[in-house]
């Protein structure tokens, strides 16, 4: 019993990470339908910014998570201005290969400029963990930061999309583009912004994992980025609530198989889970179901 | 007639003289090994163009039918000791078996749906393969008989070309083009979409088998993580790069990356990094690929564009 509480623990520390992933699929995908494959590599290239800011400027936490999510939503939108505008009316396929050779270009320029070989993040929080019921249980101080933050986040995102001027100008692009643009919306502006929201939150997710985990590399973010995709569409992707539940979800489920003896599966039970959801309800838990017009 | 008798003699003529140069030695082991990768890859792009391309459904799982055909022929050699040709056919079948069970339940979905089901599907079946011992897990499969030659390569190219060829201009050819050009339009005109779906995915799984087959024994050597994500990117990329829906499209795409591929082997660290933006300008500047004509419907469709539906179908989303 203490051993699941404890692997569901670390599974909301690791569901955050997939969760602030996850909401930038999810809103990207909901505005402009395309699947940002490079979105992972983001999540890599704010961890290497935080370690750059932590371990080259000696700069604190909180500094180096802001200036590196500030960082990855600028990198966020440049990657949307040169590389997604000019094939935003193509086709699906072609609009996927883009993000797939957007994502291969970073993974490679990054394994050109900074090596293949894995770093170490420093230590930038204390270590210091609390132990409930007499010691079976440690929560560490970074599990609590990690989620705080998160949870923080996406409060954040929660006011700027449901409150905010901006926010209604985002709900409508992803409603009909053609109709928020004739209501006065600035779509390109609009769109420029939810990949600088979505890229900042990866880039928090990548520095949260560089502390978590200590280590970073050019090609972490290809498997966090496709199981946050997984997380995305788990929930519902365009769902912004259905992404953080995806997130969690996934987080929690991935930590109790590998405890319970199925660590070398771990990936595979996240994949067959995409497709029994995907099966059962394809628009995700939170998803509604849109009737099909001809 | 006269059309076909000239393709089989030129044919004829393409298989001797590669036959010769091998032979002779003019061909070295290098070039031979990059002239049977780019036969492999012919065969990959063409059985998934049947399924992208023609059909409409996106598949980013291909790799996994090959590494099914890969490792279903290397355990019949060297496990089994059967001759090849057994293997070979027995390993386009299991993965047209395997096909036919992905596809019955996930070509329900529709486009990025079922690209992300597939590639979960892909997945599993990579970290299956990473664990099961008896394949050789992590380390991969040793000591693979060598039987692949020119011959193998030559004759599976061609029929693969061929028979999903004339599987297109057959009647459940044109079923699978209606499907891609309008599933409810071809569901009301009587056509059986989960049928042909999975038909067409059945076949194209079958060649990606063959392919994986002649990649196993060849290489001696084969490992699960050389069919993961990537090379199902790969085979996908093949085929948007040489243009979808064209099976020449596929054939000059293959042969293109190869070559490609092959100058960039001398810059090993900024290989990746100019491929990438190699596909990045295709994708841009030229986004119905190298051969794929803008107007492809227009060959059996006169006067009616997929444009002239947008408008329609985006509401249908």
């Amino acid at each position: 019993m203490e051993q699941l509480i404890q692997q569901l623990i670390n599974g909301v520390s690791l569901g955050s990470i997939y969760a602030l992933i996850a909401l930038g699929y999810t809103m990207v995908y909901g505005i402009i339908n395309l699947i940002n494959f490079a979105h992972g590599e983001i999540y890599m290239m704010g961890a290497y910014i935080g370690f750059a800011l932590t371990t080259f400027l000696g700069l604190g936490f909180a500094p180096s998570l802001i200036l590196s999510m500030i960082g990855c939503s600028i990198l966020g939108m440049v990657i949307e201005k040169v590389a997604y505008k000019p094939i935003r009316n193509s086709s699906r396929i072609s609009a996927l290969i883009t993000a797939i050779s957007v994502s291969l270009f970073l993974q490679y320029t990054m394994m050109y400029f900074v090596s293949p070989q894995t770093r170490t993040f420093p230590e930038v929080l204390k270590r210091k963990s609390i132990s409930l019921l007499n010691g079976k249980i440690i929560i560490d101080q970074k599990n609590i930061y990690i989620v705080a933050i998160t949870v923080l986040l996406m409060l954040l995102l929660q006011y700027v999309v449901k409150k905010t001027k901006l926010g209604k100008a985002m709900r409508a692009v992803a409603q009909d583009k053609e109709a928020a643009e004739l209501m006065g919306v600035d779509v390109n502006k609009i769109i420029s912004f939810t990949f600088a929201i979505g890229s900042a939150l990866a880039g928090a997710a990548g520095v949260l994992v560089g502390i978590y985990y200590n280590t970073i590399n050019p090609l972490m973010g290809a498997t966090p980025g496709l199981k946050a995709f997984v997380a995305a569409v788990f929930g519902g992707i365009g769902i912004i609530p259905g992404a953080v539940l995806g997130g969690f979800s996934l987080g929690m489920i991935e930590t109790v198989v590998s405890a319970y003896g199925g660590s070398v599966f771990k990936d595979a039970v996240a994949f067959a889970i995409l497709i029994l959801i995907l099966l059962i309800k394809p628009n995700g838990l939170l998803g509604k179901t849109v009737k099909e017009k001809v | 007639m006269k059309k076909n008798i000239i393709i089989i003699i030129s044919l004829l003529i393409a298989y001797l003289s590669g036959q010769y140069l091998i032979n002779t030695g003019i061909i070295d082991s290098y070039l031979q090994l990059n002239i049977f990768l780019i036969g492999i890859n012919i065969i990959l792009a063409v059985s998934l163009n049947l399924i992208t391309g023609f059909t409409g459904q996106f598949s980013l799982g291909h790799a996994a039918f090959m590494s099914i055909g890969a490792y279903t022929s290397a355990i019949l050699t060297a496990k089994m000791g059967l001759p090849f040709i057994v293997a070979l056919i027995a390993s386009g079948i299991v993965s047209a078996i395997a096909g036919v069970l992905i596809g019955i339940p996930t070509l329900r979905l529709k486009g990025d749906y079922l690209a992300i089901a597939t590639l979960g599907f892909g997945e599993i079946v990579r970290i299956l393969a990473l664990n099961t011992d008896y394949i050789g897990g992590a380390i991969g499969f040793n000591d693979i008989p060598q039987y692949t030659n020119w011959t193998y390569v030559f004759i599976m190219t061609v029929v693969t070309v061929l028979v999903i060829r004339y599987f297109l201009n057959s009647f459940h050819g044109r079923a699978c083009i209606a499907i891609r050009e309008d599933e409810i339009a071809a569901e009301a005109m009587g056509v059986n979409l989960t049928l042909y779906k999975v038909f067409a995915f059945a076949i194209g799984a079958f060649f990606a088998g063959i392919a994986g087959s002649l990649y196993a024994n060849y290489f001696y050597f084969i490992k699960p993580d050389s069919f993961g994500f990537m090379k199902s990117v790969d085979i996908v990329v093949t085929v948007v790069f040489g243009g979808m829906g064209s099976i020449l499209g596929s054939i000059v795409g293959a042969i293109a990356l190869s070559v490609i591929s092959l100058f960039l082997q001398n810059i090993p660290e900024l290989r990746m990094v100019i491929y990438s933006i190699i596909l990045f300008l295709v994708m841009v500047y030229r986004p119905t690929g190298l051969v794929g004509k803008k107007d492809k419907e227009g060959k059996y469709f006169k006067g009616l564009r997929k444009e002239d539906f947008q408008h329609v179908s985006a509401k249908g989303n």
